[in-house]
């Protein structure tokens, strides 16, 4: 026992690193961020906060619930497979709330052209044209419609 | 009774522990989408895709994107017939407005959709410093940007050259595969906008995707296989000589 008489100061020693470790668990708590390490090495909170993101497309699901008329003539033609957004733009206001946000109007002048310019680099099977060699100035919407493109003229029908 | 110093610090030790459950709060209730059932991916059909930049103009108006950066673009690549190993590659302002004819065609040419390959092994994440960037539970690779330092390492590590600093956060920034949405059940902004189909958001984990039937019948690649990153960007038709 004589030989821990003067241990004292070990028993000093040992409390000064028990309240450093108390302290550093102290500032750990503090600044390690709420849900880190949840999931993995990040802020869990993080995946929620991304994904409560607004949505400004509203998805083509969203406009066929009202417009099934345009469905119903999309779907004969060629631009079947162009969802609505495509063109109209991004319309989840709309959707939100349909009277008071209206669409912007299309100008088939400068929209048809985006995909349908002539282009070496397009896959050759895709329509494509040199709009001003095409129509001269005249809108596309003249002759095609945009829902339904191809022109029916009585030699083309069968 | 009186406190002895190790009554003191036997005390603390444990008010620190129910502190530090204090602060972690309590867990947030979950929606009915669950993380754990996906795993999502895309699909580029080189041959389907005619360049219009539709992807690039939906992207920067779904997610805020700044002028002169991009979470997605579209890059033309013309390869002669001598130039496989060194294709000619433009892509004027990320094919935003379309691409100009080009003066000089020789040999062939075609359009290349790149975004974030959301790789399974992403060099991006394994750098950062702080844990801001991460892999989700449906495998994508999302940026927290309340915690990112605007360090750059990430952008400096992904092969890809997917990322940017967003010069008004100063945060890493780079396509989020619209995590917003895809957790809505809507698919990503580019692949709503995309005319052709040449883009199809992919979840690997649902059964019913036609994923599965296309790729028992189609070759496909990823870009820079050699980085071992399981990139998860799957194209179709693509030529050899892509970077």
């Amino acid at each position: 026992m004589s030989d821990l008489r003067n241990a004292g100061h070990l028993f000093r020693l040992a409390a000064v690193f028990a309240a450093m470790f108390i302290v550093f668990l102290l500032v750990r708590a503090l600044l390690v961020p709420k849900g880190f390490g949840r999931y993995g090495h990040y802020r869990a909170e993080a995946l929620a906060e991304i994904a409560a993101k607004p949505i400004n497309y509203a998805g083509h699901q969203a406009c066929e619930n009202c417009h099934s008329d345009v469905v119903e003539v999309k779907s004969q033609g060629k631009h079947k497979g162009v969802k609505c957004e495509s063109c109209h733009g991004p319309l989840a206001r709309h959707v939100d709330d349909p009277a008071s946000v209206q669409p912007a109007k299309l100008e088939a002048t400068s929209l048809c052209p985006r995909c349908h310019t002539a282009n070496a680099a397009k896959p050759k099977k895709f329509p494509q044209v040199a709009p001003e060699d095409h129509s001269g100035g005249v809108p596309c919407d003249t002759c095609h419609k945009p829902h339904t493109p191809a022109i029916e003229t009585a030699e083309a029908k069968p | 009774m009186t406190m002895t110093r190790r009554h003191f610090i036997v005390l603390t030790a444990a008010a620190a522990a129910a502190w530090d459950h204090i602060l972690a709060g309590t867990p947030e209730t979950a929606s009915n989408y669950n993380a754990s059932e996906h795993w999502y991916g895309m699909l580029m059909n080189i041959e389907e895709c005619i360049g219009c930049g539709s992807c690039v103009r939906g992207c920067q108006q779904e997610n805020g994107v700044p002028d002169g950066y991009f979470r997605t673009w579209v890059e033309r690549y013309q390869v002669g017939d001598w130039t496989v190993e060194n294709p000619t590659v433009d892509s004027p302002d990320g094919g935003k407005n379309g691409f100009p004819e080009l003066k000089h065609a020789d040999g062939k040419s075609f359009f290349v959709p790149k975004l974030c390959n959301h790789c399974a092994d992403s060099p991006c994440t394994q750098v950062c410093p702080v844990g801001a960037t991460f892999h989700s539970p449906d495998g994508v690779v999302l940026v927290d940007p309340k915690y990112c330092l605007g360090c750059r390492y990430c952008v400096q590590a992904c092969p890809y050259g997917c990322r940017f600093l967003n010069p008004k956060t100063e945060t890493a920034e780079k396509c989020s595969l619209c995590y917003h949405r895809i957790t809505k059940g809507l698919t990503t902004a580019c692949c709503e906008v995309c005319p052709t189909g040449a883009r199809q958001l992919v979840d690997f984990k649902n059964a019913n995707d036609p994923i599965h039937a296309f790729l028992k019948t189609h070759a496909v690649q990823v870009l820079k296989p050699y980085m071992a990153t399981k990139a998860k960007v799957y194209y179709y038709g693509l030529d050899g000589s892509v970077r």
